[in-house]
């Protein structure tokens, strides 16, 4: 792949060249450590997806970024200025969206972001040819003039990112931006990050999508407060994935999906997950190769007919999962952590 | 006698009245689900999924056509329904004071299932939702994975043929929302129990053996994941150009390209012959001096099925 991020692009550049670094960042509330020993950085113009489950540590790791709260340890940087003591004028040149983003429903779509760019400090002049580019930008020719509550769930989302950037920031801040909206609108909003980035805005994006995952140039996997991958979605799926993935075509799934469960119960064959795919069955063994023959053997020894039993790529989801639950299983059990 | 259809409407109707006009928020929806099937209701919000879902279960009045659960009619025998069907709806929420173990009593006592049984079927539901271990523990302090296993754990509780589930997963991670498809898995393959359930996740859809696509109130299609993403004709290739306007620009409306989708830094494009018409686009790229990386043929999604699908369906109502 071209865009497969070369180790020394990262180790040659200076300090300063990151817009975004974060080392040994940590943050503990009490006795519980939200985000543990975190170290990243990301590329000027990159889409960085910052992926994990709910209590996770992704939401504290922004907030701190953004210098809305204290890390406890660690340092970091924002286009080169410290969010602890530069919060300020970081925070002219940060832009952050949040899943719950507000935008006033009784103003227009036009008064939203002329509402936001005077809290931003920009000047009528400017204002007024950045609205228009906002418009423009965000694909609201023409429900400009509209009251902000009559747009659908896909125009808001836009318009509030419209708003999140109005002051031109270069580095955006996004937090499941995407939640809840249908995938049309998701692919037009994407369509809108890349837009940003291919001008050299910085972005990081959190997301619970993981196809959406999967259209970041890299992403970080934090997981009970520790980064547990970081890489592009290419090279995690290499390296990352805990087992191959089988797929199986049979007319009998649910009677196959059986037979395997048994077989993983009784250790007969090293199965590491069944699951149902519709009218598939996908199956995590330690090698495709060393396995596939074996799990059809078994399978057609039990009489199923297998129409097809193929070696596939997994999803990112499928590494996420299996990252996750390699590290759930080096950790204690049981300390489950609410949402 | 078994019955092999578990849910089906005929041509079903539902109005709502909004402040100006009547908004028809299930249009003509015909559909089928049978035993042992997973059946995916996938669309946005508002497309009308909670409100096909909830005319089913006879929740809400039809206006039009017909609409039946295990034979029984949802207007007539709301009863007979509710005593053989399992339902979590959207906004579902679970006494977040009592323990696990006595939400799952609470829900085994409005079910009148006699104490006696009580015991044995809770044990079994609990290990099947993996929360034997969290008996005593307040709902209201369950994650949000946990959570919902426990809801579609008491949704079981008096052994129903169908359950009928309203965006499970929705807000929940994606560890979560695998172990939370893998139990609907179990419940299809060790029980042959029915599901209907309604999502906006596209991925989720692979999981089912059956989908309908419902957008603005119409089921769009009907038929297996495999046999929607053969819907849409061509073949789909996808590359990363350096100018992507331009890029997009050039490719639309050229021969042989039936539809462009944008993918991140991505385009997707279905084409009618994939190896001349990939030389004829690298030839053009060329031609225009852009850049690409990355050019190859990937198998469609559900995603970009449904955007397809969803495409013309808009350009046929643009038509009429």
């Amino acid at each position: 792949m071209a865009d497969k991020p070369l180790a020394s692009e990262y180790a040659a550049r200076p300090e300063g060249a990151y817009p975004v670094i974060a080392e040994d960042l940590t943050k503990r509330f009490g006795e519980f450590t939200a985000v543990d020993r975190v170290s990243f950085h990301i590329l000027p113009g990159e889409v960085f997806g910052w992926l994990g489950p709910n209590g996770a540590g992704k939401t504290t790791t922004i907030r701190m970024l953004l210098g809305l709260i204290r890390p406890s340890a660690g340092t970091l940087g924002v286009l080169g200025f410290d969010p602890v003591t530069q919060t300020k004028i970081m925070q002219a040149h940060v832009g952050y969206m949040s899943q719950l983003f507000t935008l006033y429903n009784d103003l227009t779509a036009r008064e939203n972001i002329h509402f936001y760019g005077r809290v931003y400090g920009l000047n009528r002049k400017a204002l007024a040819q950045r609205q228009d580019e906002i418009i423009q930008m965000a694909g609201l020719e023409g429900r400009e003039d509209m009251l902000t509550a009559n747009l659908s769930g896909g125009w808001k989302q836009r318009l509030a990112l419209g708003c999140a950037i109005v002051h031109n920031p270069r580095v955006v801040f996004l937090d499941e931006p995407t939640a809840g909206v249908d995938a049309i609108s998701r692919r037009e909003f994407w369509g809108l990050i890349y837009a940003m980035a291919n001008k050299g805005t910085t972005i990081l994006v959190t997301t619970h999508y993981m196809d959406e995952a999967e259209l970041c140039q890299r992403v970080g996997f934090i997981n009970q407060g520790r980064l547990v991958a970081i890489g592009t979605p290419d090279e995690l799926k290499q390296t990352h994935m805990r087992g191959q993935v089988l797929e199986i075509d049979t007319p009998e799934p649910d009677h196959a999906v059986r037979l395997l469960k048994e077989a993983q119960t009784k250790q007969s064959l090293p199965i590491d997950e069944v699951a149902l795919y519709g009218a598939q069955i996908h199956v995590v063994v330690p090698s495709a190769d060393e396995f596939l023959k074996p799990v059809r053997a078994m399978l057609e020894s039990e009489a199923i007919v297998v129409s097809n039993i193929v070696w596939i790529t997994p999803t990112l989801e499928d590494v996420f999962i299996s990252t996750v639950q390699n590290q759930a299983g080096q950790a204690t059990p049981g300390k489950e952590i609410k949402n | 006698m078994p019955i092999d259809v578990v849910i089906s409407t005929q041509a079903l109707v539902k109005h709502f009245k909004g402040q100006r006009k009547i908004v028809t928020a299930v249009d003509s929806v015909t559909l089928e689900v049978k035993r042992g099937e997973t059946f995916g209701l996938i669309g946005p919000d508002g497309a009308g999924k909670s409100t096909t879902t909830r005319v089913i279960l006879g929740l809400l009045r039809r206006d039009g056509g017909t609409s039946s659960v295990l034979g029984y009619d949802s207007m007539r025998d709301v009863y007979e329904i509710r005593e053989r069907t399992g339902y979590i709806a959207q906004q579902f929420t679970l006494p977040a004071d009592m323990t696990v173990l006595e939400n799952m009593r609470f829900f085994a006592d409005l079910h009148g299932i006699p104490h006696k049984l009580q015991k044995s079927s809770i044990a079994e539901l609990l290990k099947f939702a993996g929360l034997t271990e969290f008996t005593s523990r307040p709902a209201g302090r369950l994650s949000g994975g946990m959570k919902k296993k426990l809801a579609l754990a008491c949704s079981l509780i008096h052994r129903p043929q169908v359950v009928l589930l309203d965006e499970p997963t929705l807000g929940v991670d994606p560890v979560s929302r695998r172990e939370f498809w893998n139990l609907l898995g179990n419940l299809r393959a060790e029980q042959g129990l029915a599901i209907f359930v309604c999502t906006p996740y596209m991925d989720e859809a692979e999981r089912c053996n059956k989908v309908g696509l419902i957008y603005k109130g119409r089921l769009i299609a009907q038929d297996t994941p495999a046999g929607i993403k053969k819907m849409v004709p061509g073949h789909l290739i996808e590359f990363k150009p350096a100018k992507f306007e331009a890029a997009r620009k050039l490719v639309t409306g050229m021969p042989g390209i039936l539809e462009v989708q944008t993918y991140g830094a991505m385009l997707h494009l279905y084409i009618d012959e994939t190896e001349r018409r990939q030389k004829q686009i690298e030839e053009a790229l060329s031609a225009q001096d852009i850049a690409w990386s990355g050019m190859r043929g990937i198998e469609p999604r559900m995603e970009e099925a449904f955007i397809s699908l969803v495409r013309r369906q808009e350009a046929a109502d643009h038509g009429r």
